[in-house]
């Protein structure tokens, strides 16, 4: 019985899936540390930018919020050549990069700037009134507070990245999802080698989820909890 | 004179190609609308059968024994950790063939995205049915309702009440995942305008096109729910943040 | 002898409204002033002006003769540093511990090192009677208790002067004694103090001047003795007696 053949899943789809893991992670993280940082730019400007820096902040959140992130990539990598005389050819790394860092960034800034919004003004007023700088108010009490309430939004926010990776295959980027399509093709076994690539993916959502469970845990303080 | 010849040439060449792309899409825009109806037949379906597992799904999850809640618990962290793409790629090449069920692509993609919504919405579910007041179950138990009547009359009317900010959350989102179904051809919105602009080459002005009408359904959708949760609204009762 | 601080000529106006409304006051030593008055009378922005927290659209501040230049932030930071203050809802920092919360402004402000630091705030806490709570964030401990470590996380930074914004107000009555003899030893000691407070014996017993505002202007201001004699008079007994109606009354109710 085929099923029961070992040493197709060995020597077959467990190197293919595992490199495609690779691949795929190549993608998250340099996506998620990119755009985090991006995110916490964005969520600064949203909260403490200037009128119109706030605007086309907000715009280009709700911009990129709003629509399909299938459709920014199909723009990043079949669109952008589009433009005349600019002609911005991305390969399908680059694009699939890009659109992962905008969206994730702008995700990221919601949460940034609902845990800045969130700090009370008494906390800043207190502060001040023990004389301490601008700066040091910042570093040290909305910085660590802000910190520790967005914790919670922003890795969801990860794990969220890790299952729209899989869209890098729209613009053919081979990852996990692309090489179990290439092995489906290869060994008509539809059913073994996405169920395979699923747990991979499991894997990865569920290693992301138990880490941040232990930072959270690490950071818990009481009264920065879930409940608000 | 030379010069101002050339740059007069350039100039209408330049406005003769936007023409040309104004031309593609007005030509080209009624067989991209025709695919809003397979869109939002796709996440109706998908929102009507997330929500018909998903109520059930809650429920055992709060208040089933043991055994039952890590079942449960099995579905949601699989539906949930496992991608929407390869989902769709396992269901539509391998599980459905696997099990006899030979279906077209829309009906196929319209189960796994109510598969995978029951998986959240059970969550949204959960969460407003653990928000109650434990006083509420008691109060029923103790006018001598069966647990079936309490989670019927006093439990679910309060909870999914509570639940309509997080489910038109899961409508946009829900709304954003449809258009991965064109990678097993149902043809909606997404995949028309891909089909025409493989076609045309235009493809930057046909998504731009295509991210404004999902931007537009996305907006109008959560409208209807506001609008549903103002005429089901019951005064002071929100969730409390 | 200087005066340690004094407020001249403050005035605030928010849209038309005249919050405060030209008001000036002197800080000796041994100094306990009393702000007595009806919500929304300005007792809250006149002692936040004080240490410009609320920036007045008038006014100066003279701190021990010398005035502030409060476009520059040394010298505001430096008044800030001499000018201790407590809020009506405790403003602890919620992500630090009882024990951090008074060691921040010491590392950051008096550049103490961590021991030291750490020194000084057991010492603090050992005054207020919370040592045994160091190690306790915010939300693990009572109204009572967080005021009680405000107290000591401006007393550290060693200032000349206390402002007191209604420190009991927000707290349960059974937990406002336990703050009330914290401020009194403080009293005692002889620790400046401007305070805006509704607790009358505490007024009777300590302030050495009662100022009663309302519409943001001082309406009288004298010794306690005077303004709350039996019989006399005065807006402050008349407000005070309407306070002691309401106490009464609830006693009664509950």
């Amino acid at each position: 019985m085929e099923l029961l053949d070992l040493a197709f899943y060995t020597e077959r789809i467990i190197p293919k899936l595992t490199h495609g893991m690779i691949e795929s992670l190549w993608l998250i993280i340099p996506a998620s540390i990119i755009g985090g940082a991006f995110g916490i730019f964005m969520g600064v400007l949203r909260v403490f930018g200037s009128k119109w820096i706030k605007k086309i902040a907000d715009s280009f959140v709700a911009i990129v919020r709003g629509v399909p992130l299938t459709i920014q990539l199909m723009i990043l990598y079949f669109g952008l050549p589009n433009i005349p005389y600019l002609k911005l050819y991305l390969d399908p790394y680059q694009a699939a990069l890009l659109g992962f860092i905008f969206c994730t960034g702008a995700y990221q800034s919601e949460y940034i700037r609902g845990a800045l919004l969130s700090i009370k003004q008494g906390q800043i007023k207190a502060g001040q009134a023990l004389g301490m700088t601008k700066f040091q108010i910042i570093w040290s009490i909305i910085i660590p507070q802000a910190f520790r309430k967005a914790i919670p939004g922003c890795g969801n926010e990860i794990i969220y990245l890790i299952k729209y990776s899989s869209l890098a295959y729209l613009v053919t980027h081979i990852e996990l999802t692309g090489e179990a399509k290439i092995l489906v093709s290869r060994t008509f076994r539809p059913t073994e080698v996405y169920l395979i690539a699923g747990c991979y993916y499991l894997f990865l959502v569920t290693v992301a989820t138990w880490i941040l469970h232990l930072l959270e845990r690490k950071l818990y303080i009481p009264g920065f909890g879930k409940a608000k | 004179m030379c010069k101002t010849f050339v740059f007069a040439i350039f100039i209408l060449n330049n406005i003769g190609l936007f023409v040309e792309t104004i031309k593609t899409i007005y030509i080209n825009l009624p067989y991209i609308l025709e695919g809003t109806y397979t869109t939002v037949l796709l996440i109706l379906g998908a929102l009507a059968l997330g929500f018909c597992l998903g109520v059930p799904l809650a429920i055992l999850q709060v208040y089933g024994n043991r055994f039952i809640r890590q079942i449960v618990a099995l579905y949601v962290w699989f539906f949930r950790g496992v991608p929407i793409l390869l989902l769709l790629f396992l269901f539509y090449f391998g599980l459905f063939n696997l099990i006899g069920l030979n279906l077209d692509a829309l009906t196929a993609s319209g189960l796994v995205l109510g598969l995978t919504s029951s998986a959240y919405q059970s969550q949204i579910f959960r969460g407003s049915i653990q928000s109650l007041p434990l006083g509420q179950f008691k109060a029923g138990s103790a006018l001598g309702m069966t647990n079936f009547q309490i989670i019927k009359n006093i439990i679910l009317p309060q909870a999914l009440r509570l639940s309509i900010p997080g489910w038109s959350n899961e409508y946009s989102i829900l709304l954003k995942d449809s258009t991965l179904c064109f990678a097993v051809g149902a043809s909606e919105i997404m995949a028309r305008t891909h089909f025409v602009a493989s076609r045309t080459y235009e493809y930057l002005p046909l998504y731009i096109v295509a991210g404004f009408l999902y931007f537009l359904i996305t907006l109008i959708g959560i409208r209807i729910l506001r609008f549903i949760e103002k005429k089901y609204a019951i005064p002071g009762y929100t969730l409390s943040v | 002898m200087t005066t340690l601080l004094s407020a001249k000529n403050i005035s605030v106006t928010l849209g038309n409204r005249k919050i405060l409304d030209n008001i000036s006051l002197d800080m000796n030593a041994g100094d306990l002033k009393v702000l007595i008055g009806p919500s929304g009378a300005g007792k809250s922005t006149l002692l936040q002006c004080i240490n410009h927290l609320i920036a007045p659209d008038h006014g100066e501040i003279y701190l021990e003769g010398k005035k502030i230049n409060t476009n520059n932030n040394k010298e505001l930071c430096h008044l800030r540093q001499n000018v201790g203050m407590i809020f009506q809802d405790f403003n602890l920092f919620d992500h630090l511990t009882a024990l951090d919360n008074i060691c921040l402004a010491l590392i950051k402000v008096h550049k103490l090192s961590k021991t030291e630091a750490q020194k000084r705030a057991r010492k603090e806490l050992d005054r207020v009677g919370l040592s045994n709570r160091a190690g306790l964030y915010p939300a693990q401990l009572s109204g009572g208790q967080k005021q009680r470590v405000a107290i000591a996380r401006a007393l550290a930074m060693d200032p000349k002067i206390l402002l007191l914004d209604e420190p009991t107000s927000a707290l349960d009555p059974e937990l406002v004694g336990e703050v009330l003899l914290v401020i009194n030893d403080l009293a005692k000691n002889g620790m400046p103090m401007i305070m805006a407070t509704h607790q009358m014996d505490f007024v009777r017993s300590l302030a050495t001047e009662v100022l009663f505002m309302e519409h943001g202007i001082i309406i009288e201001q004298d010794s306690p003795k005077i303004l709350l004699a039996e019989g006399a008079k005065t807006r402050t007994l008349d407000f005070c007696s309407k306070l002691n109606n309401l106490k009464d009354g609830c006693t009664i109710l509950g």
